[in-house]
C-alpha cells in the first residue's frame, strides 16, 4: 500500500522520538513502584520525596510518554499510509529539540524541588517559573507535527480529489485536530495565568477561571493519548492477526465523534466545585455520557475484525475463532488485552461521569485506579504493542525475543488490573488518594490493609514488565538478524472502500460543530468570571 | 458508503444504552434533585476569620433559627477546623466550608458530603446522614455514637496526608 520505502521514511525521527518517551517511561515505572512502597509503608523517605516523585511521574505518564509517542508514531503513520515524505524534516527536529528541552527543564524544576505541584498543578499552588516554561515548551515543540499532519493531509486530498483518506491518517489527522482545540485552555492558563503569577508579575489569580480552563483540556487530553491506540487497534491489528477491517467508514464516524464529543465535556472533572451551577455540570455529564459511543463501536468493530481473522486461520463455531487467532504475534496480542481492559475501565469512567455518584468516588483511590486501568492499562499496552510493530521496521532488526515481548504484555495485563481492582475497592471504602501515608485512626487503616498485598504484587510485575520491554527494544537495535518486510502495512477492509461520504473525508464542518459546541459548553462557565464579583486567590507554595 | 447489517444493528443498542444512561441521570437529577455541590457563592478567603460566618467562634455545628442544622468547617493547611464536631443522623443538615489558603478537598467517609473546597467560593452540601452507613464506615463508640473520619482528599501541599478530622455521628 505505501510507496515511501525506508530511505524516504523519517524513521530515525521517529525512533528519537519513541525512545525518549519509552526511556522516561522506564524511569517514571520505577517511581511508581517506589510510590507504592511508601505509600503502604514498606519504605519510608519523607511525604517531600513522595510528592515529588508522584510529580515526576504523573508528568512524565500523562504529558512526556504520551506527546513523544504519539508525535514519534505519528509521522510514520502519516508519510506511509499517505505514501508521500515528510515535508519539512528540520521543522520536525526542531519540534523535537523543543519538546526535549522543555522536558529537561520542567524535569529539572520538579528535581529541584521548588515545584511539587503533581501534573495537575492546580493553583494557588505555584511551582518555580521553569516548570510551567518546560511544561509550554514540551506542548509548543508538538506543533511542528500538528501542522505536518495536517497540512500533508490536505495536500494530499487535493491531489487525489474523489478518492478516501486512508483510514490511518484519517485517525491521525483527527488526533492533531484535536490536540490543537485542547490546548487552547491549558495554554490560556499556563501563559496569561501560571507564569504571571509565578515570576511575580501579578499578586493573585482568578481560580474559578484557571479551574474552567484547566477543565477545557483535562478531557479531549485523554483521548488525544487515546486516537493513535484505535488507529492501531483499526489498522494495524487486524492485518497482524491475518484478517480485515470489519467496516473503513465505522473507523472514520468513530474518530469524529471522538474529535467532537470529547471537547465541551470538561467540567466533568469539576463536577464538585462549588464555582460552577448544576445545570452546566449537568449537560457536560450528557456530553459525557456520548464519548461512550465511539468505544463501544470500537469494541465491537474491533472484535469483529479479529473473528474475519480467526475464521480465516480456520476457526469455527461461536468463539472457536478466538483459539485460531496468532497468541504468539505481539501486536495482535497486546491489541485483544487493551480491548479488554477498555470493558471495565470504560464502566468505571461511566460511573465517574455520572454526576450526582460522582461525589461517592471523587478524590479517593478509585480516580487513579480508574485512569491507571484505562490509560495505564489499555493505551499503553497499545502503545507497548504498536513498538513491537514498529521497531523491526524502523531498525531493520527482527524483534530480540516475540516471546519475551508477549509474555511481557501479559504480565502488564495481569499487573494492571492486580495494582487496580484493589485501588477501585479501596476507593469506594473512602481512601483519599495521593496520600503519602495513611495517618489515621488506626482502625480505619486496617480495613485497607488487606488490599495491600495484591497492589504491590500488581506494582512488582508492572516494573518487571516495563523493564523486560526496554531491554526488549534495546536488543533489537543489535539483533544480527535482519527484518525482511520493513514496509509498513495496513489492514484493507472485509469490502473495498471506494467513495465515502464527504462529511466522513475532511474535518470542516466538523470543526465548525465542535466550535458551536465549545461555545455552549464553555462560554457561560468560563465567562461568568469576568461578570461576578470574584475574589482572587494569593499564591502559596507547596510547603 | 455501506455499513453491516450487524454493525447497524449494534450501533442502534449502543446508542440506546448510552440514551438509557442520559436518561437515568437526568431522572436522579431533576426528579431526585440529587445534585452536586453548585451553590456558586463567592467569599474572601483572605479575609475568611473577619467574616462573621467563618469567624473562630462560628465553627461547628449551630442550630439555625429556621431549626435546620449547619456546620461550619474551615479547611487550611493542614487541619480540619473544627477538626472534631458532632453531626445528628436522620435530619436533613447543611455543611457549609471555605478554604483559608490553597485548594482542599473535603469528604466524610460513609456520608454524601463530598466536594472541592476553593479559594474564592463557600462549598455547601445539602444532606441526611444514615446511621447505618456511617456505622459501616466509623468506628462504634460506647455511647452508640459513631465517628467516622473527614479527609482532605486533594492534594493540598506536603503535609495534605495529615489533613484530616473526626465527625462523630449521633443516631436520631
Amino acid at each position: 500500500m505505501s510507496a515511501v520505502g525506508p530511505p524516504d521514511r523519517p524513521d530515525r525521527l521517529s525512533l528519537a522520538h519513541l525512545w525518549v518517551g519509552f526511556g522516561l517511561f522506564g524511569v517514571a515505572s520505577l517511581l511508581g513502584l517506589y510510590q507504592l512502597l511508601e505509600r503502604n509503608g514498606l519504605v519510608s523517605t519523607s511525604a517531600a520525596t513522595y510528592y515529588q516523585s508522584m510529580t515526576l511521574h504523573g508528568v512524565v505518564m500523562a504529558f512526556v510518554l504520551t506527546t513523544f509517542f504519539i508525535v514519534g508514531y505519528g509521522y510514520i503513520v502519516t508519510v506511509t499510509s499517505l505514501g508521500r515524505p515528510l515535508p519539512w524534516p528540520r521543522l520536525a527536529w526542531l519540534g523535537f529539540a523543543t519538546m526535549l528541552a522543555g522536558t529537561l527543564v520542567a524535569a529539572l524544576a520538579i528535581a529541584s524541588g521548588t515545584s511539587t505541584v503533581l501534573y495537575t498543578f492546580y493553583p494557588p499552588m505555584v511551582a518555580h517559573w521553569s516548570f510551567y516554561a518546560g511544561a509550554a515548551l514540551l506542548l509548543v515543540g508538538s506543533l511542528p507535527w500538528t501542522v505536518i499532519t495536517i497540512v500533508m493531509t490536505v495536500k494530499w486530498k487535493r491531489e487525489n480529489p474523489g478518492r478516501p483518506i486512508p483510514l490511518p491518517q484519517f485517525g491521525m489527522a483527527a488526533c492533531a485536530i484535536l490536540w490543537s482545540w485542547t490546548l487552547v485552555g491549558v495554554v490560556i492558563e499556563v501563559v496569561f495565568q501560571l507564569l504571571p503569577l509565578s515570576l511575580g508579575l501579578v499578586p493573585t489569580i482568578d481560580l474559578g477561571l484557571a479551574r474552567a480552563l484547566f477543565a477545557w483540556t483535562l478531557h479531549p487530553i485523554v483521548y488525544f493519548w487515546l486516537i493513535p491506540a484505535y488507529v492501531a487497534l483499526y489498522t494495524i491489528v487486524p492485518k497482524a492477526a491475518g484478517g480485515y477491517l470489519f467496516s473503513d467508514e465505522m473507523g472514520r464516524i468513530v474518530f469524529v465523534m471522538l474529535l467532537v464529543f470529547s471537547l465541551p465535556v470538561g467540567l466533568h472533572h469539576i463536577f464538585v466545585d462549588p464555582q460552577q451551577a448544576a445545570g452546566w455540570k449537568l449537560m457536560h455529564a450528557f456530553g459525557t455520557f456520548l464519548v461512550a459511543l465511539p468505544t463501544l463501536l470500537t469494541g465491537f468493530t474491533v472484535a469483529a475484525s479479529l473473528e474475519t481473522a480467526g475464521r480465516l486461520r480456520g476457526g469455527r463455531g461461536l468463539f472457536g475463532w478466538i483459539r485460531k487467532l496468532p497468541w504468539g504475534e505481539p501486536v495482535v496480542v497486546g491489541g485483544i488485552l487493551a480491548a479488554l481492559l477498555l470493558l471495565p475501565g470504560g464502566f468505571g469512567g461511566l460511573i465517574n461521569a455520572s454526576y450526582a455518584m460522582d461525589t461517592m468516588v471523587h478524590n479517593t483511590m478509585w480516580v487513579p485506579a480508574h485512569f491507571h486501568l484505562i490509560f495505564g492499562g489499555s493505551v499503553v499496552l497499545v502503545y507497548f504493542a504498536s513498538a513491537y510493530h514498529l521497531w523491526p521496521k524502523l531498525t531493520g532488526r527482527r524483534l530480540r525475543s516475540r516471546g519475551m515481548a508477549v509474555a511481557q504484555l501479559w504480565l502488564w495485563f495481569v499487573g494492571v488490573l492486580a495494582l487496580t481492582i484493589p485501588w477501585h475497592v479501596v476507593g469506594l471504602l473512602w481512601m483519599p488518594r495521593r496520600t503519602a501515608y495513611n495517618p489515621y485512626d488506626p482502625e480505619i487503616v486496617a480495613r485497607w490493609r488487606s488490599y495491600t498485598a495484591p497492589m504491590i504484587v500488581g506494582g512488582l510485575l508492572m516494573v518487571l514488565s516495563a523493564l523486560l520491554f526496554l531491554w526488549n527494544l534495546l536488543l533489537t537495535h543489535g539483533n544480527r538478524a535482519s527484518e525482511p518486510d520493513r514496509r509498513m502495512s495496513y489492514a484493507d477492509t472485509v469490502e473495498p472502500v471506494v467513495t465515502v461520504p464527504n462529511l466522513l473525508n475532511g474535518f470542516a464542518v466538523w470543526n465548525w460543530l465542535v466550535l458551536v459546541l465549545m461555545l455552549i459548553a464553555f462560554a457561560y462557565p468560563i465567562g461568568q468570571f469576568f461578570f461576578i464579583d470574584v475574589h482572587e486567590a494569593l499564591p502559596w507554595g507547596a510547603r | 458508503m455501506h455499513v453491516h447489517p450487524l454493525e447497524r444493528r449494534w450501533a442502534w443498542i449502543a446508542t440506546l444504552m448510552v440514551v438509557a444512561m442520559i436518561v437515568l441521570v437526568a431522572w436522579t437529577a431533576v426528579v431526585m434533585r440529587i445534585h452536586p455541590p453548585s451553590n456558586v457563592e463567592t467569599i474572601d478567603s483572605t479575609r475568611l476569620h473577619l467574616t462573621s460566618e467563618f469567624a473562630e467562634d462560628n465553627l461547628g455545628v449551630k442550630r439555625e433559627a429556621d431549626g435546620t442544622v449547619v456546620a461550619r468547617i474551615v479547611m487550611a493547611r493542614y487541619m480540619v477546623r473544627p477538626p472534631e464536631i458532632t453531626l445528628p443522623a436522620g435530619v436533613p443538615i447543611v455543611v457549609r466550608a471555605a478554604s483559608a489558603d490553597v485548594l482542599h478537598g473535603l469528604h466524610v467517609a460513609g456520608t454524601n458530603i463530598g466536594t472541592q473546597v476553593v479559594p474564592g467560593y463557600v462549598s455547601q452540601v445539602h444532606t441526611t446522614i444514615h446511621f447505618e452507613e456511617v456505622e459501616k464506615a466509623g468506628i462504634a463508640n460506647a455511647d452508640g455514637s459513631v465517628t467516622v473520619p473527614i479527609y482532605c482528599n486533594e492534594y493540598c501541599g506536603l503535609g495534605h496526608q495529615s489533613m484530616w478530622g473526626r465527625i462523630k455521628v449521633t443516631r436520631q
